[in-house]
């Protein structure tokens, strides 16, 4: 009791309070001259660190403003489509279209449902989609689409709002996300035609790569950890042994076996195209390194938690699924949620075997002979790309984190 | 003791395997000769098929890269339109595939690809050891070296001491050690993973010339800011003939692909062009009737349709028609044909007689 009025106390005190930037507090009592002077010319040193760093700003930020108005960026908007979906047929673009339509939805319901991260997810794809749909180089056609797409959030968020019966269908329906837009996309059997994987490229192949390694690796990665704690035998030295081996290995030479010696070994027949070869090389790959990470969970679980589950006279199997992985999971979500983010990244590196995913078709681009010496604009409009998702990730990672913590321990 | 029986196995698996992709990065020959093809298998695969599975580069400038509208464009890309129109009629009917550097070997050996048209260098070991076999040169290239003007460089002689700029992991940095150390000059080399980062290293001055593929060092001048300032030497520092590659062992697949590319080749010796080969079709002149397949059925002989010589050249062009589109004087490039010039112009490009 003590120890809880203990802590009020300790977080009520707004001088333990932990902020980003503890210097430059704005106290509302004071003037905004006074405080600038408090917090920034404060002595000499500081006077003269104030100075050096604000002429350092401002250099970069005009050699920064500079370069963006100075440089016609054509590079880019003409590009936007291979950039955003690479060769895919426009006749079929309404698959991609309806992928964005349903996401956009579950997003605004999801929002709408349980508020919180969602809110961030729906405002980053909602500005994003403004952003290109308001810049004067994109059709009509798409803006029109984009404007659906963003209705779409808004009416998921209302309907989220007022009617509170529809989650366990929302959680359904984010569930059967991947497999019917993949599905769609790239067209399942017989009842469209299929669109082949050699037209996938842009951001489109980038996220299609990492959303399947990222889903496929978590139940494999899970099944990783737990064998690697069993007690049996085989089932532990061949888990340690796969994660051991793929953890040893460069992530380059995970993806050169997939696309060279399987075929060779298969004598070319294997029937799978290089994409799928790429998923599942990613996909092995982000297995390995997911089991260690939750592996530090299941170990961070302390024995009362068994012995009480075993008293309450749980089985194994229960205690595993209900009492230990949701606590394991929730204390290595920073950890997974840093690991997906590499995940997206690194699938630029099917560039060495010769797909194009976003960051290959920006380089593709740039040895356009019309647009040769280009590269320079396509590679920051990439990592601005990258960044604004990566970040969101990471966002939503942290918010989950909080949001889940119990403070029992 | 299980531990380190783990440890050993696991190393034991690593060695392997890592062995297994170095060699296959470098010699690419490990399964070269169980992996052949049989005679004709190719072409009926691909008749079958409808589609011809080309094996190309798509990011070199000229050559073979993305245009605007996301379909690929460029000198060996027409090359492999033109097969395809010569074997099936139709040179959209082509599957591009981009390869790596990397991985482009063994794309041909587990037949992915039926023919590499991706800037390849014909060479013995290539031929031989990796099993290729090899189509007439397309395109004869060479190692050039490029240096600013000031310097006053004239010959390789006179770079004692300077720094050169390569690319990693290509045979350019390997034939310059070859012809400095035969010239006795010393020097230094700097790597660069990419183009673009070795040629904004040059124009810094971070090195004091560099070297790569003539016809890449004339499409840089496209990118440098001040081109004038910038000569390429005379010497040429390697042969680097590129030429189109199928799998050893198919000889009816690649008299087709050898054939095709004499066929553009002939057509532009004989003047025949996209625009005016129709008004070719009634011609008196026996050469011409028997490469159009008038007179005689020298495509069944192939296998192919006695026409094949006219698709190709109609829908694609002659091999003048398609060396201008994508690296004459209309192109920003403006390479010299030079030794891709036509035998009769004082070059190399010769087709063998259609007889």
């Amino acid at each position: 009791m003590s120890n809880d009025k203990l802590q009020q106390a300790v977080l009520s005190n707004d001088r333990l309070e932990v902020t980003d930037s503890p210097r430059l507090r704005l106290d509302k009592n004071q003037s905004f001259g006074r405080t600038l002077r408090k917090n920034l010319f404060d002595g000499w040193k500081n006077i003269f660190l104030t100075i050096v760093t604000a002429v350092f700003s401002i250099l970069v930020i005009s050699q920064v403003v500079n370069f963006v108005l100075s440089n016609s960026w054509d590079v880019v908007y003409i590009h936007l489509r291979l950039l955003m979906i690479g060769q895919y047929p426009l006749e079929e673009l309404w698959r991609i279209w309806f992928a964005l339509y349903y996401a956009s939805f579950m997003i605004g319901a999801t929002w709408g449902l349980w508020k919180g991260a969602a809110k961030a997810v729906g405002l980053t794809f909602g500005t994003v989609y403004l952003i290109f749909a308001v810049i004067p180089w994109t059709t009509l056609n798409t803006s029109l689409n984009l404007a659906a797409c963003i209705t779409l959030i808004a009416a998921g968020f209302v309907i989220g709002h007022k009617i509170e019966k529809i989650k366990v269908a929302v959680l359904i329906l984010w569930a059967l996300y991947i497999p019917l837009t993949l599905g769609l996309i790239m067209g399942f059997g017989g009842l469209i035609d299929p669109v082949l994987s050699r037209y996938w490229g842009g951001w489109l192949l980038t996220v299609i790569l990492a959303s399947v390694s990222i889903v496929g690796c978590f139940p494999l990665g899970i099944l990783l950890a737990l064998g690697r704690r069993s007690s049996l035998p085989v089932v532990k030295y061949f888990c340690i042994g796969y994660i051991e081996l793929i953890r040893g290995m460069p992530l380059i030479m995970v993806l050169f076996i997939g696309q060279l010696l399987i075929p060779l070994f298969l004598g070319g027949s294997t029937g799978m195209d290089n994409v799928t070869r790429a998923m599942i090389a990613y996909t092995f790959f982000a297995a390995a390194y997911l089991a260690e990470d939750v592996r530090g969970g299941l170990q961070s679980i302390p024995t009362g938690q068994f012995e009480a589950a075993q008293a309450l006279g749980l089985n194994k199997i229960k205690t595993t699924f209900f009492i230990i992985l949701p606590q394991a999971l929730k204390a290595v979500i920073p950890a997974m949620v840093g690991l997906f983010i590499t995940i997206l990244k690194d699938t630029s590196l099917v560039a060495i075997i010769g797909l194009a995913d976003f960051l290959g078709t920006a380089r593709r681009i740039s040895n356009n002979p019309e647009f040769l010496g280009r590269y320079l604009e396509l590679y920051i409009f990439v990592a601005a790309f990258y960044f604004v998702f990566c970040y969101l990730m990471a966002y939503v990672s942290r918010y989950l984190e909080r949001s889940l913590s119990t403070d029992n321990r | 003791m299980s531990k380190y029986g783990k440890y050993l196995l696991s190393a034991a698996a690593l060695l392997t395997l890592s062995a297994c992709a170095s060699r296959d990065d470098e010699v690419q020959g490990v399964d070269g000769d169980n992996s052949t093809a049989g005679s004709g298998e190719t072409l009926s695969a691909v008749i079958d098929r409808g589609e011809l599975n080309a094996g190309v580069n798509d990011q070199l400038p000229g050559f073979g890269y993305v245009d605007s509208d996301g379909s690929y464009a460029g000198f060996d890309i027409d090359f492999a339109r033109a097969i395809a129109a010569g074997v099936l009629g139709d040179a959209d009917a082509v599957n591009f595939r981009p390869l790596s550097a990397q991985e482009r070997f063994t794309a041909v050996q587990t037949g992915e690809v039926d023919v590499l048209l991706r800037n390849t260098t014909w060479t013995a070991s290539r031929d031989t050891e990796v099993g290729l076999d090899f189509a007439p040169v397309t395109f004869y290239d060479g190692q050039g070296m490029m240096v600013p003007e000031d310097l006053g460089i004239t010959s390789l002689e006179d770079m004692e001491g300077l720094t050169i700029g390569v690319e990693t992991g290509t045979t350019t940095e390997l034939n310059l050690a070859d012809q400095m150390e035969a010239l006795g000059v010393e020097y230094n080399t700097q790597t660069y993973d990419d183009r673009d980062a070795l040629i904004a290293a040059y124009e810094a001055g971070s090195v004091d010339a560099w070297t790569t593929d003539r016809s890449g060092l004339v499409s840089s001048f496209a990118v440098l800011d001040n081109p004038d300032d910038h000569v390429i030497l005379e010497e040429t520092l390697s042969k680097e003939p590129l030429a189109p590659a199928v799998l050893h062992g198919d000889d009816q697949w690649n008299d087709v692909v050898t054939w095709i590319v004499f066929a553009l080749i002939q057509a532009e010796e004989f003047g025949i062009t996209q625009d005016n080969i129709d008004d070719f079709m009634d011609s008196e002149d026996p050469d011409i009737r028997r490469l159009l397949g008038v007179d005689e059925d020298l495509g069944g002989y192939l296998g192919l349709e006695s026409d094949f010589a006219y698709q190709a050249i109609s829908q694609v062009g002659n091999y003048g028609e398609i060396y201008d589109r994508h690296l004459g004087p209309d192109t920003q490039f403006d390479l010299p044909r030079g030794m891709n010039s036509l035998y009769e112009d004082g070059g190399l490009q010769y087709s063998m007689p259609f007889r």
